[in-house]
């Protein structure tokens, strides 16, 4: 097998996508109601598809593991949204948008789809703005822009420190008024076991309903899946506690590529690890960098207070190194260098895994009462969670596993190789290259649902050949018997560990090994580990309970066997991209001042893993990377 | 710190449910109360205990998932705070602590600390949304919308969902809940198109998933974690009023 086609269309890139929806076939609005599609996920991806499908009037039925399609974790989002609207008259346009998303990705996404994201984020405001997403405003009415991390514009839109939030109740309160019209069903509490294909065509899931536990078939004419990135591989991190690869792995399994599984994005604003028994890591805005600055003592063991080391002894290492950007430079190279400083040993806190985000000046030049407008309740969460002022004292942050670049290969009508299997949001892999830019993924999510699936599914199922799906054929009855069998032994075990012990000494393995930093020896290393973790665990995992009732180890123990198996396709992915990019960064291939070597002679390609069975290895195929309109620079901040 | 839990345990709705006392031991006081409840969880499995089940997700007080009543109070002693972003350091050694679920007849317990809030996506249904399709709708800065105005409806907006309203009031009303979502978008020029429809349909789903009335006392209030005011309510019953009057 390789590759399939990813269907770039041809022409000039501003008119790629208007070409290409001219040239998608269409389903006449009578057929509509006689399709069925499966939406797996309700974030920000899976509740504007399925809104937006409904109102075509396909019949749409969607799942959603936690108890209402409102509690999706794009709704911990909180800096804002991009879109190239150029209303603060600063340069800012399409053009710019593609530009700056393409480079902040190291150069390691298509042209063709980065240019539509961009495209596409002036609708998505419009749409919001229409639905009463209450985005900020200026006093004369018009909608208020900040700066973010990697941008030297303004074009961030935002709802005070919850603009995750107040998107998804969009398109939650767009998806609760097609439940009502009776146009979607909704599943919540049900979680997606497996994918079942019939001739080569995704055909429908395997879901769990957990509450009851049953285990049950759900037809469809077309599967997708929003179903959010893998970051919980890690353990801790800013993810939910409930995210989870399973949807995406599961499909893997069934023969859908995975690609650059080893993109994962470090986030340098998160409160740091206070403990053992911490459970999950918790972003502060990437916009505190805005008024914020960064610094950690210049002599290393410095553990005076910081109010007590003066100016002349403070490295404001960001502004030293890239002066252009300074406190603002992109999150992979703002994350790297915090924890170069702790390796330094300059760290602070009690554990030296932090540094400094001050906001003395910021408050000397602005005033108090305007940092609480701005910052006010992200001051409050810091106060909570540690009990420290930041007002009167600096906060102290440490980067944090936060964002999945890699996810299911898919072509540019956002399908993946199996046909009738389409992948949205972060789930996929396709725009943010090998590092993602703040506020770009609430962009991708809501243009992948709102604006490309209604269209590229049509073509879809306007050209398949319309067959009655019976939940009782053998591809159904076969997925059913392999997810109750897998059930009945994770129960069956008995052993002596509990599953969350098993997943932290996993994200233990992976945060050394396959984190911030990665290197050959590490990942042959986390290579050997992994799979001796993975056998213990099938002999001496304890799942409590039984499978005809909510049981929360159950969910947690199918969840992390799937992260056993997946994190080891993470390793193996970093292990063979012999080069540094974007998130990905391997101390064997840097510049002399320590900054990530691309080589693009060989590696400007997305890797995408075929699985082979579970005794062999899977197989790495390539996408070449072609550039037409971009000329890929070595990125530079400085 | 050491801590003596009572906490509430029903296999199922069909069930009866009781009161359970459980030690939690070696507390660090630095621990979310999810956490304090995590540490208690792989305790009783090493025993072979069922672990207490109990609803949480984002465990950063957005997603609205979690809610237990602690000593009686919906989210805990602190202020405008959710159950996970609730700390141990405001618990002190040798404490009794009583954990139960929300309890409202719209909110059947499904398993010990977890119930079902699938009422409040009813709500939402029969008219907490402004009828757009997706597609064709004019570029936002072709309508102004006051700071103030703007402001307000956030106010309201930053409602989540989390139904601590409903337990902390006697008389188990929704109202809270109801009003933010109607002030929302009441306050916007989007809304008023459906304003009267809205505020009808809200209302007269939220009595049939029978939920109280509000009598004026303001528990809801005073444990909302994201400080949504009563404001909202006397702006719903306005609302509400107006029309009527109309129809």
């Amino acid at each position: 097998m390789s590759v399939p086609d990813a269907k770039i269309p041809s022409g000039p890139i501003e008119s790629k996508w208007e070409n290409h929806k001219f040239n998608l076939k269409l389903v006449n609005p009578a057929n509509k109601r006689k399709f069925t599609i499966i939406m797996v996920g309700s974030g920000l991806a899976g509740a504007s598809a399925a809104a937006s499908l409904a109102e075509l009037g396909y019949n749409v039925k969607c799942y959603c593991y936690q108890d209402s399609p409102r509690r999706a974790h794009s709704i911990a989002a909180q800096g804002g949204i991009n879109a190239a609207k150029n209303y603060q008259n600063d340069g800012d346009s399409i053009q710019r948008l593609f530009y700056d998303t393409l480079k902040g990705g190291d150069f390691r996404a298509r042209e063709g789809n980065v240019y539509r994201l961009a495209e596409l984020s002036v609708d998505i405001i419009d749409q919001c703005v229409a639905q009463g997403v209450p985005f900020a405003r200026e006093y004369g009415g018009l909608l208020s822009n900040r700066s973010f991390g990697g941008a030297q514009v303004s074009r961030t839109f935002y709802a005070r420190g919850q603009t995750g939030q107040q998107l998804l109740l969009g398109a939650y309160q767009a998806l609760e008024r097609q439940i009502g019209l009776g146009k979607v069903k909704m599943f919540t509490r049900s979680e997606m076991l497996d994918l079942v294909v019939v001739d080569g065509h995704a055909k429908g899931i395997i879901v769990r309903d957990l509450v009851s536990g049953k285990i049950e078939s759900h037809t469809a004419d077309a599967v997708i899946l929003g179903t959010g990135g893998y970051g919980n591989v890690f353990y801790l991190s800013t993810n939910a506690k409930g995210c989870n690869v399973t949807a995406t792995y599961r499909a893997y399994k069934k023969g859908a590529l995975f690609a650059n599984p080893c993109f994962t994005q470090i986030h340098p604003t998160c409160i740091p690890v206070s403990g053992e028994y911490q459970s999950k890591l918790t972003l502060m805005s990437e916009s505190l960098r805005n008024d914020g600055r960064i610094w950690v003592p210049k002599k290393a063991g410095d553990k005076r207070k910081p109010q007590d080391i003066p100016d002349s002894e403070r490295d404001y290492y960001l502004e030293r190194k890239y002066p252009s950007f300074g406190n603002l430079a992109p999150r992979d190279i703002s994350s790297r260098s915090a924890k170069e400083m702790c390796d330094e040993g300059r760290g602070v806190g009690e554990s030296g895994l932090g540094v400094y985000l001050d906001f003395s000046d910021a408050t000397k030049r602005l005033g108090k009462e305007v940092i609480e407008d701005r910052y006010g309740n992200l001051f409050e969460m810091y106060n909570r969670i540690t009990g420290e002022d930041p007002y009167s004292q600096p906060m102290r942050i440490y980067p944090a596993v936060h964002y999945t670049m890699g996810g299911l290969w898919v072509d540019y009508n956002l399908m993946s190789n199996i046909p009738g299997l389409f992948v949205l949001g972060e789930a996929n892999f396709s725009d943010h290259g090998a590092n993602r830019l703040g506020a770009s993924a609430l962009m991708q999510g809501l243009a992948d649902g709102y604006f490309v699936i209604p269209y590229t599914i049509g073509d879809y199922l306007a050209q398949s050949v319309k067959k009655s799906i019976s939940a009782d054929s053998k591809e159904f009855k076969r997925a059913e018997q392999d997810v109750e069998m897998r059930v009945k032994k994770l129960l069956s075990v008995r052993g002596k560990r509990t599953v969350d012990s098993f997943h932290r000494e996993l994200g233990k393995i992976l945060w050394d090994k396959c984190g911030m930093a990665r290197d050959a020896a590490g990942l042959k290393e986390a290579l050997r580990r992994i799979p001796e973790l993975r056998e213990e665990y099938w002999k001496n995992v304890n799942v409590l309970g039984d499978n005809q009732e909510l049981n929360q180890s159950l969910e947690k123990a199918g969840r992390v066997a799937d992260f056993l198996e997946f994190g080891e396709l993470m390793c193996l992915d970093a292990l063979e991209r012999r080069e540094s990019c974007g998130g990905h960064f391997r101390t064997e291939y840097q510049t002399e001042d320590g900054e990530a070597l691309r080589n693009d002679a060989e590696f400007s390609h997305t890797a995408c893993w075929e699985y082979k069975g579970d005794n062999n290895a899977p197989q790495r195929h390539k996408e070449e990377l072609t550039f037409e309109f971009v000329k890929p620079s070595t990125r530079s901040y400085k | 710190m050491n801590l003596t839990l009572h906490v509430w345990r029903q296999k199922n709705a069909q069930n009866p449910g009781r009161m359970e006392t459980l030690q939690a031991k070696d507390i660090s006081p630095e621990m979310s109360f999810l956490e304090m409840l995590d540490v208690v969880n792989e305790d009783l499995i090493a025993k072979g205990q069922d672990p207490i089940a109990f609803d949480h997700d984002c465990r950063e007080g957005i997603c609205g998932i979690c809610g237990l009543m602690i000593n009686g109070v919906a989210h805990g002693p602190e202020a405008s705070t959710t159950t996970c972003q609730l700390h141990m350091r405001h618990f002190h050694d040798g404490q009794d602590i009583y954990i139960e679920p929300w309890r409202a007849k719209a909110f059947p317990v499904i398993k010990d600390l977890v119930v079902d809030r699938s009422a409040f996506d009813r709500i939402i249904q029969a008219g907490g949304f402004v009828s757009v399709n997706t597609g064709g709708t004019p570029d936002g800065n072709t309508l102004p919308i006051s700071k103030r105005a703007a402001d307000k409806a956030m106010d309201s907006a930053a409602c989540i969902g989390c139904g601590a309203c409903v337990a902390a009031c006697k008389n188990a009303s929704a109202m809270l809940f109801v009003s933010a979502k109607v002030s929302h978008l009441s306050h916007l020029p989007q809304g008023q198109v459906e304003r009267e429809e809205r505020v009808m349909n809200m209302v007269a789903q939220m009595d049939a998933e029978m939920f109280g009335a509000c009598s004026n006392q303001y528990e809801c209030e005073a444990v909302c974690p994201v400080n949504i005011s009563v404001f909202n309510i006397t702006n719903l019953n306005r609302e509400y009023f107006k029309a009527i009057r109309k129809k």
